[in-house]
């Protein structure tokens, strides 16, 4: 049989979701269902005097209004879940519907639950509710001022957290000959996966049994939190997400919106649906990055790298959401130092409410904000010095003789080799050649440039201890469930829970691999906490490196057991038996065999065991990780900026990344492609606005800049393979590799194309209106 | 509540008539009153396209459409594509070129790429890239679509 760990095996998701057959949460209808719509504050900072919802209540069709005051004693407060330590956190009271106060425009006030979706959003116009508004702020700095208008009585000067990480980088700015000082501004994103939020709760008031269908990354993480809101045993409340249309973080956080569904429908005794429309998404939904990064690089002359200084302003939202103080700190301060051996590093964070939709994980979450930092850091002083860029990253590159690394953060890098990558990225690239096409572009007024990013980031989240360590409110092992079922069939059971990265066709390849048997005859199951024992869920590029190693484990102990068994019907000893190709057989012997699939009929008929062991064929394992994996990569970006509009067109793109061993070429491929589109439409065109009174100026796809097809090339992606030491399957991850390497790789390629105007530096995004100013000599329109 | 109106259309072939509100979205009709739920809503401002069907053979945002304003019309939706068991060569196309992620946008980017082929039966990347201007997808970077695109224009009669 083809070995299939490695092959590009078809998606086994993709026949249910071509034909249209998936089964997304607005998918469902239950009978007796009703249609749950909420009314969103329109200022962003305002105390409520009154609410009246007599009108919204006496529209036909109307079945009920809900405001804070009835969730008293039935619907808690919706938590924050990741609290750093040592950081002087304060986790302000988040109400699902707001009471008193309003804090960011698109904040719950009431729930309307109606007999159809139309007549329960019809209703949401006829609610009054009496506002005195309240001075506003937006900007996270300008939050943490003496005098600012203050969102929590209980959060003096809005800082929820002061974090800090590293040792002490005095010497190393003493001993600098040179030192490079920038801010960076990383501008809010918002998700935006293709499908909204939606719930739908169905409850059973005899057996006090509630199912909840929601739009999760992560159900079992969402079932326990709403278990504590909603009062719901945890072992009464189902939490199903079967089809997920994307993610990238925004779905990872428990929203008050799902738990106001599932309270609905306990209160009203018939099944409740919300979906969220788009506008809603872009107010209610996290966003993600918002910053500003203070930073100062430590250098000798010759390009090496002594220190680094950061201080950032983290803008966190209104409230901070589930796992929202998290990115910041622990995910963006301890992979600063990137690829690079640098011995002083310190980071501190400060976290700061503002009245704006809260933020949380958005692909990369923390890791772009740090590798943007360093990516420009260190092509700012290779322009200080007159060094190529590519020289100063490979001066001072982790060699890969140095691996296991210790961070001055405290990392331990488990394996790489980044001048493998580059190596690698250069000659894809011909980057002289495009050295010299620069130079004969410039010679006719032309503006070409070329960036580099080369990255190491940290995912595979995580060891449960160090979760715990930093602040993490849950374990981050995975289960995994591998049951053989007579006829020789395989089901998977993974506490992972993707949506979109392929894992239904990567698992299976990981177990028909082990097993010898076909992809088909493997079904991967996720997204039910009735059907899958644990799980922390998909994010943090950990679905293949922890899930996936939880999967082996199993297969490993199905297979130990399947080898007693088959020893038993061959007669031979258990060290006599060699499996191969889904094969069984004796050593010396290859003509005395057992195939898996009898093996597996013999472990359920039980007919003739070996004594004491018990019938059936499974396993399941929680499995630990030792380390995080850390990825890494090279890539290049070459633009061209249109001297007349300002325009940038991306010329070529090269992406070499190293997840370590590749279960499936073209799903790894797919999740390059996708990374890097999303990192570039940070860098070039996405940004949410807001207007000093707090109002989402972006709050549309007509208003916020989505990536389309028609800004891209096609890339040229590649790898190298360097194996992760600590699992049992090699892998790293991939899903946000693309994200966080592309971002600074694009600026810099505008940067470099832009020197001829004495640019050194640009804020995201780079819009045609910012480079024409500059093109332009600066002057205004 | 406005007074409701009958319509008549045939969706995938199957003739259905329906008593609805002047203002009822097609897409609405298409997935909460026909049950076709594979049509998806991405926005609601008409500019992510994943609600896009054929309507009299032409792709249109089934958002942007009243129920009203379909009648009499004939409608496809991703659930008509697959012919006696047999994907449609776009279908094929994007399960060939891993054209879908999380499969949202899906229905929707195969009804255009429809569009794109049936106005230009080969055409160039250039071409494909502008003609999936009306599409968002979150996942895929685009580029496997393209090439989902160039797969069934290779294999596409015309």
């Amino acid at each position: 049989m083809a070995k299939v760990f490695g092959a590009a095996v078809k998606r086994r998701e993709d026949p249910r979701l071509i034909r249209g057959k998936g089964r997304y949460t607005d998918d469902i209808r239950l009978p007796g269902m009703l249609y749950a719509a909420i009314l969103r504050s329109p200022y962003a900072h305002a105390r409520i005097r009154k609410i009246d919802a007599e009108q919204a209540k006496k529209l036909p069709g109307v079945v009920a209004v809900f405001t804070g005051a009835d969730l008293e004693g039935k619907v808690g407060p919706i938590p924050t879940a990741w609290l750093p330590p040592d950081s002087d956190m304060k986790t302000p009271a988040h109400p699902a519907l707001a009471k008193e106060k309003v804090r960011y425009v698109g904040d719950g006030v009431a729930l309307v639950v109606a007999e159809d979706r139309y007549i329960a959003r019809d209703a949401l116009d006829l609610i009054q509710v009496d506002y005195e508004v309240l001075p506003t702020v937006v900007d996270a700095e300008k939050a943490m001022e003496e005098g600012a208008p203050l969102l929590h009585d209980d959060v003096p000067k809005n800082v929820a957290f002061h974090w800090q990480a590293g040792n002490d980088p005095a010497p190393a700015f003493h001993e600098a000959e040179v030192v490079i000082r920038q801010s960076f501004r990383q501008q809010r994103l918002i998700p935006n996966a293709m499908e909204p939020r939606a719930a739908v709760a169905q409850y059973n008031s005899g057996s006090g049994e509630m199912t909840l269908y929601i739009t999760s990354q992560n159900p079992h993480i969402h079932r326990v939190l709403l278990s504590n809101i909603l009062g719901i045993p945890e072992h009464k409340l189902r939490i199903v997400a079967v089809d997920v249309g994307g993610g990238f973080g925004s779905k990872i956080a428990c929203y008050p919106d799902e738990a106001l569904v599932a309270f609905a429908a306990r209160e009203l005794g018939r099944p409740v649906k919300w979906s969220e429309g788009r506008s809603e998404n872009f107010q209610a939904t996290t966003h993600g990055r918002d910053g500003i990064i203070h930073a100062e690089l430590a250098a000798k002359k010759d390009g090496t790298i002594l220190g680094l200084r950061l201080r950032m302003v983290a803008n966190m939202g209104a409230y901070l959401s589930t796992a929202g103080p998290g990115v910041p700190t622990i995910l963006f301060g301890l992979i600063t130092p990137g690829p690079y051996t640098i011995p002083q590093v310190h980071v501190e964070t400060y976290g700061v409410l503002t009245n704006t939709t809260p933020i949380d994980a958005y692909r990369g979450a923390g890791r772009p904000e740090a590798t943007y930092v360093i990516e420009r850091l260190v092509d700012l002083l290779a322009m200080e010095l007159g060094m190529d860029p590519v020289e100063v990253r490979k001066k001072n590159f982790i060699p890969a003789d140095a691996f296991p690394y210790h961070t001055a953060t405290g990392l331990e890098y488990d394996s790489g080799n980044y001048q493998g990558a580059l190596e690698k990225a250069l000659k894809m690239l011909d980057y002289e050649g495009w050295r010299k096409k620069q130079e004969e572009a410039r010679k006719e007024g032309r503006y070409i440039g070329i960036g580099w990013s080369t990255y190491v980031e940290i995912c595979g989240l995580g060891p449960s201890q160090v979760a715990g360590a930093v602040g993490f409110q849950g374990g981050l092992y995975e289960s995994a469930t591998v049951r053989f079922h007579p006829t020789g069939k395989v089901t998977v059971f993974t506490g992972t829970s993707p949506h979109g990265q392929g894992e239904e066709t990567t698992f299976a390849q990981v177990v028909a691999d082990r097993f010898g048997i076909p992809v088909e005859d493997v079904e991967v199951v996720h997204g039910d906490t009735d059907r899958i024992a644990m799980g922390w869920g998909t994010y943090g590029s950990r679905t293949t490196p922890v899930g996936g190693s939880a999967i082996a484990v199993a297969a490993e102990r199905v297979l130990e057991k399947a080898t007693k068994i088959a020893a038993h019907m061959l007669e031979v000893a258990e060290e006599d038996v060699e499996f191969e190709g889904g094969v069984f057989h004796v050593k010396g012997m290859p003509d005395k065999q057992a195939k898996i699939q009898d093996v597996v009929l013999q472990a359920y008929l039980a007919w003739n065991l070996p004594q004491g062991l018990e019938p059936g064929l499974e396993a399941q394992s929680f499995y630990d990780p030792v380390n995080f994996t850390y990825p890494f990569g090279a890539h290049a970006c070459v633009t061209e900026v249109d001297g007349e509009t300002g325009e940038i067109k991306i010329l070529k793109y090269v992406a070499v990344d190293d997840c370590g061993p590749i279960i499936n070429p073209m799903i790894v491929e797919g999740q390059v492609h996708g990374g890097v589109v999303q990192g570039i439409g940070q860098a070039l065109y996405e940004e949410a606005v807001y207007d000093e009174n707090g109002q989402l100026l972006t709050g549309t796809f007509q208003d916020y800049a989505m990536p389309k097809a028609r800004f891209f090339p096609m890339f040229d992606t590649d790898h190298t393979v360097t194996p992760a030491p600590h699992n049992p399957l090699g892998v790293k991850g991939v899903g946000e590799t693309g994200t966080i390497a592309s971002t600074p790789a694009v600026v810099n390629s505008v940067v470099d194309a832009l020197r001829p105007f004495g640019v050194k530096d640009l804020e995201m995004p780079l819009k045609p209106e910012k480079i024409w100013r500059i093109l332009s000599g600066g002057k205004k329109s | 509540m406005a007074e409701k109106k009958a319509i008549a259309l045939q969706v995938n072939g199957t003739q259905y008539t329906a008593e609805v509100e002047p203002r009822l979205l097609l897409v609405h009709l298409l997935r909460d009153v026909l049950g076709l739920t594979g049509t998806h809503i991405g926005c609601d401002t008409s500019q992510c396209g994943v609600c896009t069907v054929l309507m009299d053979g032409r792709a249109v945002k089934s958002c942007s459409v009243l129920a009203v304003q379909a009648d009499g019309a004939e409608i496809t939706t991703v659930e008509g594509l697959a012919q006696n068991g047999h994907l449609h060569p776009v279908q094929e196309a994007f399960w060939e070129k891993h054209g879908l992620q999380c499969g949202f946008c899906t229905p929707g980017a195969m009804m255009v790429a429809i569009g794109i082929l049936q106005e230009n039966p080969h055409p160039s990347e250039e071409e494909i890239r502008q003609g999936l201007n009306g599409i968002i997808c979150r996942c895929t970077g685009y580029e496997n679509i393209v090439r989902a695109v160039q797969h069934a224009a290779e294999r596409m009669p015309g």
